[in-house]
């Protein structure tokens, strides 16, 4: 079922505005956020108008930050690994990492460097736990191709992929603490296994968590 | 099949022959405003009284809150949306400035001021020397006009806008050395600025571009019709030097991809056009140049304005780290470069963009696609232009114009 050319698929997000709602529902009004790979800048646009945030994007497509920069946002060239480091410690309420972890070059630095500039951290993922992934790779002994996982392996830009249980494992392992956390699937609608990690992890095709420093 | 020798003609110059020396044009008068309390520099003189000579473009609203102030780069002017009254050609950033343009005129009241130590009717090496009392000594500054620097440039603008009854500018934009004037004015009168564009420039200038600009100011000092800087005693200009200068600055504002697109290594028809004696098209591209600038540039006015290039790090003036010149701004800032500009390369803009994270401040920041060069911010770049148009109308709603 998937038509999409590589040229249209991005891994920072795209059939977001589902789970971008999500995002936007944690943060409060009048909050200064950063979103790293922002894409065109839909979160960006929505927090300014919707809840008056102060709110800038990083974005590593050029033409997508262009489209963001047009807009009027204050959106930067640049990517999670090596411009996250220049931002001072606590400048933000709130850093967004949509989709992107698992593409970062390092994704525990990224993390640790997102709870420096913010008091709070949003990260979503796709969930490389997803029963689908396990039964292909069981049954057909080859890398799964899903609707989240769609680019074979030696194309994907997706190099650290994870599960909900490794996330979480992470988490403990830095000493962050989940604020909230949930399970979603692929169009971004909240999934029922917010209550079992274990059940998440099997149904869930995308978590998102909310962190803060232990 | 000709071998390599068939390119090559058979007389070979030994020394380039310049063409008929040109006259320069006629000076005109330009609009000015006049300070006779004149203006403190850098280098502790005070020159008085100051001149600034400037143009606008559009309408400044009743609330005065749309005004967008242009700063022009090392050999332009004050003419940027109109014919120049002395060249006859289009406004040096039409494509940019005018009516429904990124800097739309219907929009925005658009100042453009000549910088100070320009030529074209600011306080400069060209216009009348004066003594501590302001009084006109019947000679030009020559090289007797003082050491400036970037900052004083913003310095004489400031008293312009303040002239102008502006309090505070909704944006401040310029490309090189006007990129450098944005980043001096984010820095010295961050209230008085909304939103500063800063493009194809850098916080400092490099060892290299340094070293550019005195092979440029070297021609002209080797040009016997400059006279140790006294070429205005007998009318005469040191055409050849100051051409030698434009040539040099000119191959540093193209790319090796923009050169070969516009020239490759095609041969001038040396039967057509044998006066020049160009042997590539490049070199006479780049003769035609040098030999247009001279007529309405000045060549001290271009030695005072590259040294006061050369001088400039941002950096420096604030205790050696670039963040602390904007720790603490409101000013919302567009920082943008081009992929095959080495003159001011991304990574110079990069460092902007990094400084102003971690001053906190809200900043924009796309490399523009081209192979044009730093040229590249004059020309038709619509990304660049998109870009640009949307900063400036995201300030615009913000400021509520």
């Amino acid at each position: 079922m998937d038509a999409r050319t590589p040229d249209s698929i991005r891994y920072v997000a795209k059939n977001m505005r589902l789970d971008l709602r999500l995002i936007a529902e944690m943060i409060p009004a009048g909050a200064k956020v950063l979103d790293i790979g922002c894409g065109d800048g839909a979160l960006l646009a929505h927090l300014t108008a919707e809840k008056g945030a102060d709110a800038r994007g990083i974005e590593i497509d050029m033409a997508a930050a262009t489209q963001a920069v047009a807009q009027g946002l204050a959106v930067i060239h640049g990517d999670a690994d090596h411009d996250l480091a220049f931002y001072p410690d606590g400048a933000f309420d709130y850093v967004v990492l949509s989709r992107t972890l698992q593409a970062v070059e390092r994704p525990r630095e990224v993390l640790r460097q997102m709870l420096r500039i913010g008091r709070h951290a949003i990260v979503s993922f796709p969930n490389f736990g997803h029963w689908l992934v396990r039964w292909q790779l069981l049954w057909t002994g080859r890398m799964p191709m899903t609707e989240t996982w769609h680019r074979p392996w030696h194309e994907t830009p997706n190099i650290h992929p994870c599960t909900i249980r490794d996330f979480f494992d992470l988490c403990a392992l830095d000493g962050y603490v989940v604020e909230q956390w949930l399970a979603v699937d692929e169009r971004g609608l909240k999934a029922p296994w917010k209550r079992s990690v274990s059940l998440a992890n099997l149904f869930g095709e995308q978590a998102l968590f909310q962190l803060r420093r232990g | 099949m000709p071998g390599p020798q068939a390119l090559i003609p058979a007389r070979l110059e030994t020394a380039p022959h310049m063409p008929a020396p040109i006259a320069p044009f006629p000076q005109v008068d330009h609009q000015r405003a006049l300070f006779p309390e004149g203006l403190a520099l850098d280098c502790g003189m005070v020159i008085r009284p100051l001149a600034v000579a400037y143009r606008t473009y559009g309408t400044l609203n009743a609330a005065r809150s749309n005004a967008v102030l242009v700063c022009h780069a090392l050999t332009g002017d004050q003419y940027v949306a109109e014919r120049h009254p002395l060249t006859g050609r289009p406004g040096w950033w039409e494509s940019i400035v005018g009516p429904g343009k990124p800097i739309d005129t219907d929009r925005f009241f658009v100042i453009c001021a000549n910088v100070l130590g320009g030529c074209m009717g600011s306080t400069g090496p060209r216009e009348e020397m004066t003594d501590a009392e302001g009084r006109g000594l019947g000679r030009p500054w020559g090289t007797d006009f003082p050491n400036i620097t970037i900052r004083d440039m913003v310095r004489a603008q400031k008293k312009l806008v303040e002239h102008l009854g502006i309090r505070r500018l909704l944006g401040v934009v310029g490309g090189s050395m006007g990129g450098m004037q944005v980043l001096e004015w984010a820095a010295t009168f961050p209230e008085t600025v909304f939103g500063a564009a800063p493009i194809a420039t850098a916080a400092y200038h490099s060892a290299q571009n340094i070293a550019f600009h005195e092979v440029g100011r070297a021609a002209i000092h080797a040009d016997p019709d400059w006279k140790g800087g006294r070429y205005w005693e007998d009318g005469r200009v040191p055409a050849r030097g100051l051409s030698v200068a434009r040539m040099v600055a000119h191959i540093t504002y193209l790319s090796e991809k923009a050169l070969t697109r516009k020239f490759g290594r095609r041969l001038r028809g040396a039967s057509a056009v044998t006066f020049l004696e160009d042997v590539f098209e490049v070199e006479s591209y780049l003769r035609h140049q040098g030999s247009t600038f001279v007529r309405r540039f000045d060549a001290n006015s271009y030695l005072t304005i590259t040294r006061a290039m050369d001088y400039f790090d941002l950096a420096a003036e604030h205790g050696g780290d670039l963040a602390s010149a904007f720790r603490g701004t409101a000013t919302r800032f567009f920082v943008a470069s081009f992929s095959s500009d080495w003159l001011f390369p991304t990574e110079e803009s990069r460092a902007i963009v990094r400084a102003l994270n971690a001053a906190a401040a809200n900043v924009s920041f796309v490399e523009i696609a081209s192979d044009k060069g730093h040229d590249a911010f004059l020309l038709d770049e619509p990304d660049f232009h998109r870009a640009l148009g949307g900063f400036l109308a995201g300030c615009a709603d913000r400021v509520g114009v």
